[in-house]
């Protein structure tokens, strides 16, 4: 049963925000195709121990519950309550000022009222309320409290796996209450049922028996990127051997698996491999600490800590001196809000300390892990890299933050200052869709799998709003990022809302423009896209490439 | 129907004043029910702050909303994504005292032809501060009931409340104007800024959507609080003597009701007091104390700098190494991946 989703077009003229007239309390969810997520599968639940894993359908009327299901919520709650202040003051302190409900990608896309951050945070509060809080227990909906039900529960379900935890509410709300934090813990109640989504669910179970959330096998992994770099090969006339699981390296690197997997992840993986060639860096791969991304952190912290264990613990197996992370958001909000309370402190490792320019990243004193951009910001600024931006002028680019890497780090120059070096044509969206509050993808926390298409695209709506407009009026053609699951969710985002957009991440455009030694004449880009062909695409004229069949073709670069 | 209710309920506590001024249950009004209403308070915030802080943090999650800290040559946002705890300071300050986040609200407006634009929209935030800062300055105005004599700092925000009115001819024959009191502009514009956040309520479909009762209930108390105090002083000019009388009463822990009698209207308003300080603790208006305490304001950003701790840091399982080797040696070392143990 193949769900068609709505045409562009179709979801523009029919989408209103206006509410409708009967109270939030009286009306259900319609679990709609394309616009939920399938259930998980029974073997990934029970491969991570989750408990009533079952056969079950979210547009089915039973959802075969545990039979203490009610008192299984109920305890769950209680128990985050006193575990987490940010739930137990979230809760609490809300006003209603209603300043978050038009910041939700999900809320302008699709209008639904219970996309209002708000809303979607007193849909639990209200049980909080009808079930912990005396007046709620007396005056019942009155005083905003209801009772958990069934329904309460599809309820929840169907709402915060419409929600990517991007916290662009919580920049805007006055007291900082954060959408993603109740979002992040409704998830760790709903899951103790075994309502899980199979996007996540699955992911999660590969990753911690396999080593990554695609599940690919030690050799499969080690071929992948070998069969990246035949086309790298091909394309830039280069020859790189990485190694895998090797003690005494200096460095570790851990990227999403999504790097080596998929178009376009694969040509930003490419982008790594380039540089540390270039750079000539003494650093490993592992298959066991094969993930960067890190997908507990969608179902509950106690998982979240079981698949970051590995970074910590490989880093430790191979001696290595620090770890150097990809491109990617969530995994970078795990690495830099929770990876070394839950898994640290990581004192096998040493002060990160960039060999090539010799910057101590002091910022990185206690984690030991820095990310791939900052890494190669020093680069750039202690000019370690032969750069020529101009191979990239036939893009006119813009900047996509990434939600995780904005709101839960504070990433926004770095990958800016790399940009600028790398290619010369760069826009700015206007102010009110980037930084700090960027849209997401509408994709983010494990909800990009295919059969929500519709809840994607309606989410990507605001981010892909900001693209056209930077489209139409600056001729922009690529959207850079520095995030595996944007990479993933962005160009079917394009596709549908901006097809002229392509996709790209930022290590890709760096090795672009890296001239490297014994490089060949560069006249297709890592895609194997030919540069002349987008060129003339882009308007301009067509650069004069040695002919690769004449003798000593692939000596040098163009000039 | 929640707004409904809430009319009921506040013309009801009118009603309730107004009966307790006709049985004259006034000692009960003007005596038991501010202490009880002041003890309530008073215990219940602290109640309410003390179990929100015996609450652990278990993780580090400043929303940060600006350039983290991070290579010496690039320019940190100190404030709005705190490296220290001064910044941290500084970050709250502007949170609590200038509502930092909201003036950054902007207004999402839905176009023909499919189009999204985020347009400037500082109303809430602008009625918001007023709203505050109006009852921040009313409520240590009345500090002067309670002092005897009127402490400096009190006399100085007094003076600096009834600024606009001095050198301004009052209005009105007979020399009516000199027994008028000064203008208090927070009681003004307290009011105004409440009405304000009363009427975007009732007009704005989604914020009206999203109302309870208790959302209701307490911006209609205060608009009353407002309304009774401001006729008090202006209209029906209360023996403000006997008033004192009576809080340095209270305050002195000798409480009496003067001899002289006071309006009716000073029940009511005293009645629709207690019932604010009283209900403040079970309810939204803990806003108070809780933005103090809210993770994502007030944690310095710095936790790849210095680990933080989770005090109930769980014990899991975790796949070894070991584990995954012996699932996979045979495939690793095909594919020429080192092993720790070979087959």
């Amino acid at each position: 049963m193949a769900t068609q989703t709505p045409k562009p077009q179709e979801i523009l003229t029919t989408l209103g925000h206006q509410p409708p007239s009967e109270n939030w309390m009286d009306t259900k969810p319609e679990f709609r195709p394309g616009m939920y997520c399938h259930p998980v599968k029974i073997a990934s639940l029970e491969g991570m121990g989750g408990k009533y894993a079952r056969e079950w359908a979210p547009a089915e009327p039973d959802w075969k519950l545990p039979a203490d299901w009610k008192g299984i919520v109920k305890e769950g709650l209680k128990d985050r309550l006193n575990r987490f202040r940010s739930f137990q003051v979230f809760m609490d302190i809300c006003v209603r000022c209603g300043a978050c409900a038009d910041k939700c990608h999900f809320f302008i896309g699709t209008g639904d009222p219970k996309n209002m951050p708000v809303l979607r945070a007193e849909l639990i509060r209200s049980v909080y309320r009808g079930e912990f809080k005396t007046a709620g227990k007396i005056l019942g909906k009155l005083a905003g409290g209801r009772k958990l039900t069934e329904e309460v529960i599809k309820e929840w379900f169907y709402y915060f796996f419409q929600c990517t935890e991007c916290r662009r509410c919580s920049v805007f709300c006055p007291y900082g209450i954060d959408t993603a934090e109740i979002t992040i813990i409704a998830r760790e109640i709903i899951n103790l049922l075994g309502l899980q989504i199979d996007w996540i669910g699955t992911p999660v179970n590969a990753c911690y028996h396999i080593g990554n959330h695609l599940g690919l096998k030690p050799h499969t992994f080690k071929e992948n990127i070998e069969y990246l770099l035949s086309d790298v090969e091909e394309n830039v006339g280069i020859t790189i051997e990485p190694t895998f699981n090797r003690k005494g390296a200096e460095i570790l690197f851990v990227t999403p698996s999504g790097d080596v997997f998929a178009d376009p992840g694969i040509f930003t993986c490419m982008g790594y491999l380039i540089l540390f060639e270039h750079l000539g860096l003494d650093y490993t791969w592992s298959t066991y600490a094969s993930e960067g991304g890190n997908f507990g952190f969608f179902t509950n912290n106690e998982t979240m800590k079981r698949l970051n264990y590995k970074m910590y613990a490989e880093s430790k197996r191979l001696g290595v001196k620090w770890i150097l992370g990809g491109e990617c958001g969530h995994m970078w909000r795990v690495v830099h809000q929770y990876m070394d309370t839950m898994n640290g402190p990581a004192d096998h490792l040493e002060v990160p300390k960039n060999p090539l320019t010799g910057t101590v990243f002091a910022n990185a004193r206690s984690t030991k892990m820095v990310h791939v951009t900052e890494f190669t910001a020093d680069c750039i600024k202690h000019n370690k890299l032969k750069l020529d931006p101009s191979r990239n002028d036939h893009y006119t680019v813009t900047w996509h933050d990434s939600c995780n890497t904005s709101r839960g780090m504070g990433f926004l120059e770095e990958p800016r200052f790399v940009l600028n070096s790398v290619c010369n044509n760069f826009v700015e969206m206007p102010d009110t869709t980037i930084r700090e509050q960027t849209f997401c993808c509408g994709s983010g926390s494990g909800l990009n799998a295919g059969e929500n298409m519709e809840q994607r695209m309606r989410g990507g709506l605001p981010r892909a709003n900001a693209v056209r407009y930077v489209h139409e009026k600056h001729g922009v053609n690529l959207l850079g990022n520095i995030c595996a699951i944007d990479r993933a969710s962005l160009k079917p985002l394009m596709d549908y809302w901006v097809p002229e957009v392509a996709v790209a991440g930022l290590s890709e455009l760096v090795a672009n423009a890296l001239i490297m030694e014994g490089e060949n004449a560069r006249s297709t880009n890592l895609r194997g896209e030919e540069i002349n062909d987008l060129r003339e695409e882009a308007g301009l004229p067509p650069i004069d490439f040695p002919d690769p069949d004449e003798e000593g073709g692939g000596e040098e670069g163009d000039e | 129907m929640s707004f409904i209710f809430s009319i009921i309920a506040v013309t009801a506590l009118v009603g309730v004043a107004l009966a307790g001024v006709a049985l004259d249950l006034r000692y009960f009004m003007a005596v038991v029910l501010p202490y009880a209403a002041l003890a309530t308070f008073v215990l219940g915030v602290a109640y309410r702050v003390l179990k929100w802080s015996s609450a652990p943090v278990p993780f580090r999650i400043p929303t940060t909303c600006g350039q983290a800290k991070g290579l010496d040559w690039v320019k940190t946002n100190k404030i709005d994504n705190p490296c220290s705890t001064g910044a941290v300071l500084a970050r709250m300050f502007l949170e609590i005292f200038l509502f930092r986040s909201l003036f950054r609200n902007t207004r999402m407006e839905y176009r023909e032809g499919g189009k999204v634009r985020y347009g400037s929209s500082k109303w809430l935030w602008l009625f918001g501060l007023l709203f505050h800062w109006s009852f921040l300055i009313v409520v240590l105005r009345h500090m002067r009931f309670f002092f005897e004599p009127v402490p400096g700092l009190i006399q100085a925000i007094e003076h600096a409340d009834t600024f606009f009115e001095m050198g301004l001819p009052l209005p009105g024959p007979n020399g009516l104007e000199v027994s008028l009191p000064l203008l208090a502009q927070s009681g003004v514009i307290l009011l105004a800024a409440a009405t304000f956040l009363f009427l975007r309520r009732v007009v704005v479909p989604q914020v009206r959507y999203i109302s309870l009762a208790s959302d209701w209930f307490p911006l209609l108390l205060i608009i009353l609080i407002a309304k009774t105090g401001i006729i008090m002083r202006y209209v029906l000019k209360v023996d403000v003597v006997a008033v004192k009388k009576l809080t340095m009463s209270l305050a002195t822990f000798h409480p009496a009701l003067p001899a002289e009698p006071i309006s009716f209207m000073f029940y009511v308003h005293i009645v629709l007091v207690c019932t604010l300080l009283i209900y403040f603790p079970f309810s939204k208006l803990m806003h108070l104390g809780g933005v103090w305490l809210s993770p994502t304001r007030n944690l310095v950003n710095n936790s790849r700098e210095v680990r933080h701790v989770n005090p109930w840091n769980p014990e899991v399982h975790f796949h070894t190494y070991s584990e995954y080797e012996d699932d996979f040696r045979e495939q690793m070392i095909e594919a020429g991946i080192p092993v720790e143990k070979e087959a």
